[in-house]
């Protein structure tokens, strides 16, 4: 009787002991599948993005993420007003998200650096957290449907520029 | 001996969980970017900076944009 009884007890401590180590292990490898090419990207209607959201329905966007203390951040700024000027009518969308932790530190930026394409402002951090960028700043072109064309890592001058420039008029045509 | 490897294997992935070693996303890295956490002289900084990059033919790894921001 008392052997049966240990035998039980011992099985139940060996599964118990199992299911720590299986949900250790997996929460170890729980690291968030970062977005690829071919993925839908989020709703941005959907993370409380300060400013408005503009309609991006059918339209080719470009998706960027800057704060004011990214030197190449602020290099970015020029060519993605001149891409806003040149594509804004064909159907390009830019959106920049901001990710500066005071809202003044964005302001100031945007006085030095002007931009007539749009600006939300990821106060919270949910947007980031969700997409997790890999480095400042990174980039996203959808295509009409939404789906991630490209992901640009850092800002590289000329060569982003003459990317979005190549990708952009394939996506627009 | 089975119980003893499962428990085992569930203390080594605790030790790895509960070391309090945090990574700082990259959009978190302001304050590491601020010229003030750069090392060094601030006045002779740029000046040696710009010797060294003449003569390595490389730059950056010091201050903000290639140091503690993780930019690009």
């Amino acid at each position: 009787m008392n052997t049966s009884l240990n035998k039980k007890n011992n099985q139940t401590k060996t599964k118990l002991i199992a299911t720590v180590a299986v949900q250790l292990l997996g929460a170890f490898l729980a690291v968030a599948a970062p977005l690829k090419e071919g993925d839908a990207f989020p709703n941005l209607n959907q993370f409380g993005l300060e400013g408005t959201v503009p309609d991006i329905h059918g339209k080719v966007v470009l998706v960027d993420f800057f704060a004011s203390w990214c030197h190449p951040c602020q290099e970015s700024f020029p060519v993605m007003e001149e891409l806003h000027k040149q594509y804004g009518g064909k159907g390009l969308v830019i959106i920049a998200i901001n990710l500066d932790k005071n809202k003044a530190d964005m302001d100031d930026f945007l006085k030095t650096h002007p931009a007539s394409f749009v600006i939300l402002r990821d106060a919270g951090n949910k947007l980031v957290s969700q997409v997790k960028i890999p480095t400042m700043p990174s980039s996203f072109l959808l295509d009409r449907d939404g789906k991630i064309h490209a992901f640009h890592r850092g800002f590289k001058g000329d060569e982003t520029r003459k990317q979005y420039t190549g990708e952009i008029e394939a996506l627009l045509k | 001996m089975k119980t003893r490897h499962l428990l085992l294997l569930a203390l080594m992935a605790a030790s790895g969980l509960l070391t309090g070693c945090v990574n700082v996303q990259p959009w978190e890295r302001g304050n590491l970017a601020d010229p003030a956490m750069t090392a060094g002289n601030p006045l002779g900084g740029s000046m040696s900076e710009h010797m060294w990059f003449s003569r390595e033919a490389a730059s950056g790894g010091r201050g903000v944009g290639g140091g503690g921001c993780g930019c690009n």
